[in-house]
């Protein structure tokens, strides 16, 4: 049952990121499907959901929406090419703004649930 | 087509809805569901450590060093590259963690998938 509700989610998150790459071109639209779906899993895991809604959005939704390998491989290409200005600076800002997008979505959900 | 035979104003979602590749949505859904679903077993299988999600980033990001370097072809691409191992591999988790096991944690996830990137990428060349 669990692991029909993860492929749910995952069903909808994976091709929602490689819409959301059509739409916003190069490693931005990898930014901002990992800074989106960080925030909505910091939301998610603050709210008082029950273990299956957790595993269809967190573990699914999140999880597919969300990619470290695609993050990793662009780094590599910027730096290849070298724009090693522009890897540090999409690294850097992938993760302060996604940290900070998860600590906004717990926050979010604690304001919510009290 | 001009505006008298058009059956409806361009707008965003209407353009998008046409120019969508619907065989490279429904590669990308079905490798992401089997990665998701690749990642919840291994999670489940060794629970309660955050190395568990390193290990999956780690190995997700060998892994497309290696797809991207040596496949060319598009759909084998969307439906491993983007498809499974962008389902398996996951950012909104490793963040998450960051706020339980540190700054150590964040910089070993960033270091461990780079250097793993960069050993697929060159195990991989012809």
């Amino acid at each position: 049952m669990t692991a029909l509700l993860v492929a749910l989610g995952a069903a909808v998150g994976a091709p929602l990121r490689y819409l959301v790459g059509q739409w916003v071109k190069d490693h931005r639209g990898t930014l901002v499907v990992n800074v989106a779906g960080s925030f909505v899993l910091g939301l998610v895991l603050g709210l008082p959901l029950s273990p299956g809604l957790v595993a269809m959005l967190g573990t699914g939704f999140c999880g597919a929406l969300t990619t470290y390998s695609t993050f990793s491989w662009e780094i590599l290409t910027l730096s290849k090419r070298g724009e090693i200005a522009a890897a540090v600076g999409y690294a850097l800002l992938s993760i302060t703004a996604g940290m900070g997008a998860a600590v906004i979505g717990g926050a979010l959900a604690h304001t919510l649930v009290s | 087509m001009d505006a008298a035979t058009s059956p409806r104003p361009p707008n965003f979602c209407w353009d998008t809805v046409r120019v969508v590749d619907r065989t490279a949505l429904a590669v990308v859904s079905a490798g992401g569901v089997l990665g998701a679903l690749t990642r919840w077993a291994i999670s489940v299988t060794w629970p309660g450590t955050v190395w568990t999600t390193w290990a999956i980033n780690v190995s997700g990001c060998f892994l497309i060093g290696v797809l991207y370097t040596r496949v060319e072809r598009r759909i084998p691409r969307l439906l491993i590259g983007t498809g499974f191992l962008g389902g398996y591999t996951t950012f909104s988790t490793a963040m998450v963690e960051v706020s339980v096991a540190g700054l150590v944690y964040l910089a070993a996830t960033l270091t461990g998938c780079l250097l793993a990137v960069l050993a697929g990428s060159l195990l991989a060349r012809r």
